[in-house]
């Protein structure tokens, strides 16, 4: 492939692929590393390092999910603050969130593979695994909010003796196919991108059960170069097909709403708008991530602040188009004329009148105005400014679903059919759940599978010196090259 | 043997191991030049240009990918069309019931059209399309397999970290042992091997 020449900064110092292997690979099959940094902790001898207090943590709230579930299915949805006239609150606002947030990792796995953009290298197995493991999360809400789980299956097309087929002309239906179909392919793609490092994981490994267990999974790779063709061949058509397929599912999550006739919903604007918030919500939970976990497992010189600073940047750079958006409605509520459409924007930004209005000034501070300090680069630097925005963009964007979602149903047309929305006990107990279902997963992953691309990382140190071997080679040309050392990043 | 079969250890190939990719497409450029058609290489990362050295080509994937997904986009409209729309058995000495559309009528809108089906259709085929793709992959390459007559060299234990390992396969019909091997030490390699196989048996 004839590449542009790769950003220096990428790798930081000298690299051998053993000294990758050790890096990343014995994360995983040194179990003491999840011991370390130490920390002091009340209880003696537990919880003594982030991984442990991060798994616990994450063990604790779904423990709280189990419950709330149990709660939901014994008594049926009315556990929750859904009521006429808001048929859709928590639950939805979370499905919408949890989805939102796995797209960054197909874009990172499969737009930037498309684009050949070699800094994915180094943090695309663990965007991949959030966009996994969010997708879990989100697929809980749909699932239980039919209220009978067990019967969900009907929502597939099979043949069956009630004569009943699923109904593909609603958006619902379409949302079915496009998750499920998200959810197998996600997983398709980090298992293939896994095998060749299961492979790397199976002849390092000491122990034999995970010798065993790693050469299972790799399915007996061995690097063979027909093997690596026909791999790269599937990667790059898998990237092909996970493209459209991510512009699609949250497309289509915006159908739900943008093909209904709520006010507030029934906008042109929102297939665009939330695929740009998903990207954003994302690239901004990839960060929340990658900030601890390379600072706690020394990775700062494969994740470097290049990576920090390009993944700030397309987070500011969504962030605008969702902000954009934001402008977008305001404009065409108010440009409509439609007195439905009117009285929304004033139920949602008329601070003393309309008592949802907090919720949408939230939200413009959160993932509005906040966001903006990225376009500082010492902030781009500075983790805690980053850990700030990060953090402040994932209630944003939660905010941004409650006031789509209830804000709008709680007015409709009809003024008999007004109301009022409260979430009770066991919808945050259900939402505290899945978040720590997610950071279960995550910690989970960290321990048992290798969290960066090994040999994707070999690709990439590979590439390096190469141009610097051509740099050496071609010395007086250097001057004529767009990037070189004095003129590059 | 004592059933008249032979299944001795026959030879599979003579393997050598360099450090580093350049090396590797060398030596295979080399290897080819001598004239040996059947051979293979074994790396840690995709190494670019070594299947064009081996003169080596397969694009099956491509197209079992483009019918998995000409597929799935006609299955997803044909369930959505024989469902919503499609032939009534009730009459009929069939009684497909489970086969039977379900006919809807949402808003007077037509049971079955193009646009308003295009998105589970769709879906479709980016999911057969992505089968196609993987198990496409897995079934050519012949994965999963346990065990493999190449895993017999011992350098082979560190060729999924950073060793690059070259094989001449026994297949070839200019193969001889003795020759091969000194060809392959002539290549500056860290260490040549030859190997067994008690496979296909």
């Amino acid at each position: 492939m004839a590449d542009m020449p790769v950003d220096k900064d990428l790798l930081i110092g000298k690299h051998t692929n053993a000294s990758l292997d050790a890096t990343i690979g014995d994360i995983v099959l040194v179990p003491a590393t999840h011991n370390e940094p130490r920390i002091k902790t009340p209880i003696k001898g537990f919880f003594t390092s982030p991984w442990q207090i991060a798994f616990g943590i994450g063990f604790l709230f779904l423990n709280i999910l189990l419950l709330a579930i149990t709660m939901l299915v014994w008594n049926g949805i009315g556990v929750w603050g859904n009521n006429q006239p808001v048929g859709w609150g928590f639950d939805i606002v979370n499905f919408v969130w949890w989805i939102g947030i796995g797209h960054a990792g197909t874009l990172i796995s499969a737009v930037l593979l498309l684009l050949r953009q070699k800094w994915r290298n180094a943090i695309n197995r663990m965007a991949e695994a959030m966009t996994i493991f969010a997708v879990m999360c989100a697929g809980l809400y749909p699932l239980l909010h039919t209220g009978r789980p067990w019967l969900a299956y009907w929502m597939f097309p099979y043949p069956n003796w009630l004569g009943m087929w699923p109904q593909f002309r609603s958006p619902l239906i379409w949302d079915v196919f496009a998750v499920s179909t998200y959810m197998t392919v996600s997983i398709l793609f980090w298992y293939v991108g896994l095998i060749p490092d299961f492979a790397t994981l199976r002849d390092r490994a000491k122990s034999r059960f995970a010798q065993l267990a790693f050469a299972g999974l790799s399915m007996g790779w061995r690097g063979s170069a027909k093997h690596w063709h026909r791999y790269e061949h599937a990667s790059i058509m898998l990237a092909g097909l996970s493209t459209p397929l991510v512009l699609s599912v949250h497309t289509i999550v915006s159908y739900d709403f943008a093909m209904g006739i709520v006010p507030g919903w029934n906008v042109t604007i929102f297939p665009p708008y939330f695929v740009a918030g998903a990207v954003f919500a994302g690239f901004a939970m990839v960060l929340t991530f990658a900030i601890p976990l390379r600072k706690w497992y020394k990775l700062e010189n494969l994740i470097t602040m290049k990576h920090i600073d390009w993944m700030a940047k397309v987070m500011l750079a969504t962030g605008l188009i969702v902000f954009y958006g934001y402008f977008t409605e305001v404009f065409y509520a108010y440009y409509s004329g439609v007195p439905a459409e009117t009285a929304l924007l004033h139920n949602r930004i008329a601070y003393k009148d309309a008592p949802y209005s907090w919720a949408f000034w939230i939200l413009i501070l959160t993932n509005g105005i906040i966001p903006q300090l990225m376009w500082f680069p010492k902030l781009r630097q500075n983790m805690l400014a980053l850990f700030v925005v990060t953090t402040s963009v994932s209630i944003g964007m939660w905010f941004e679903r409650y006031v789509i979602i209830p804000i709008s149903l709680t007015r409709d047309y009809v003024p008999g059919a007004f109301g009022f929305y409260s979430p009770t006990l066991w919808d945050f107990a259900m939402f505290a759940g899945t978040i720590g279902l997610f950071l279960f997963l995550m910690f989970l992953f960290i321990r048992f599978l290798p969290m960066i691309n090994i040999f994707e990382m070999k690709e990439l140190l590979h590439q390096m010196e190469h141009d610097e071997k051509h740099a050496k080679e071609h010395g007086d040309h250097a001057k004529l090259t767009p990037v070189t050392e004095e003129n590059g990043q | 043997m004592s059933h008249g079969r032979d299944t001795s250890p026959k030879q599979y190939g003579v393997v050598a191991e360099f450090d580093n990719a350049d090396s590797l497409l060398d030596a295979a450029q080399k290897v080819k030049e001598a004239g040996y058609r059947d051979m293979d290489a074994y790396t840690p990362l995709p190494v670019h240009g070594l299947t064009d050295v081996m003169e080596w080509k397969d694009d099956k994937l491509g197209w079992i990918v483009f019918i998995m997904g000409i597929k799935g986009f006609a299955l997803g409209y044909f369930i959505q069309w024989w469902s919503s729309a499609g032939p009534d058995f009730s009459n009929t000495a069939l009684q497909m019931n489970g086969l039977m559309p379900y006919v809807m009528n949402v808003g007077g809108k037509p049971h079955f059209s193009i646009p308003a089906n295009f998105p589970p259709a769709y879906e479709i085929t980016i999911l057969l399309a992505s089968f196609g793709a993987v198990f496409g992959m897995l079934a050519l390459n012949g994965l999963p397999k346990p065990h493999h007559p190449i895993a017999n060299a011992a350098m082979m234990a560190r060729a999924s970290s950073d060793r690059y390992v070259l094989c001449v396969e026994a297949s070839d019909p200019r193969y001889d042992e003795d020759e091969v091997y000194s060809f392959l030490s002539g290549l500056n390699p860290l260490s040549v091997e030859r190997i067994m196989t008690t496979e296909g048996y």
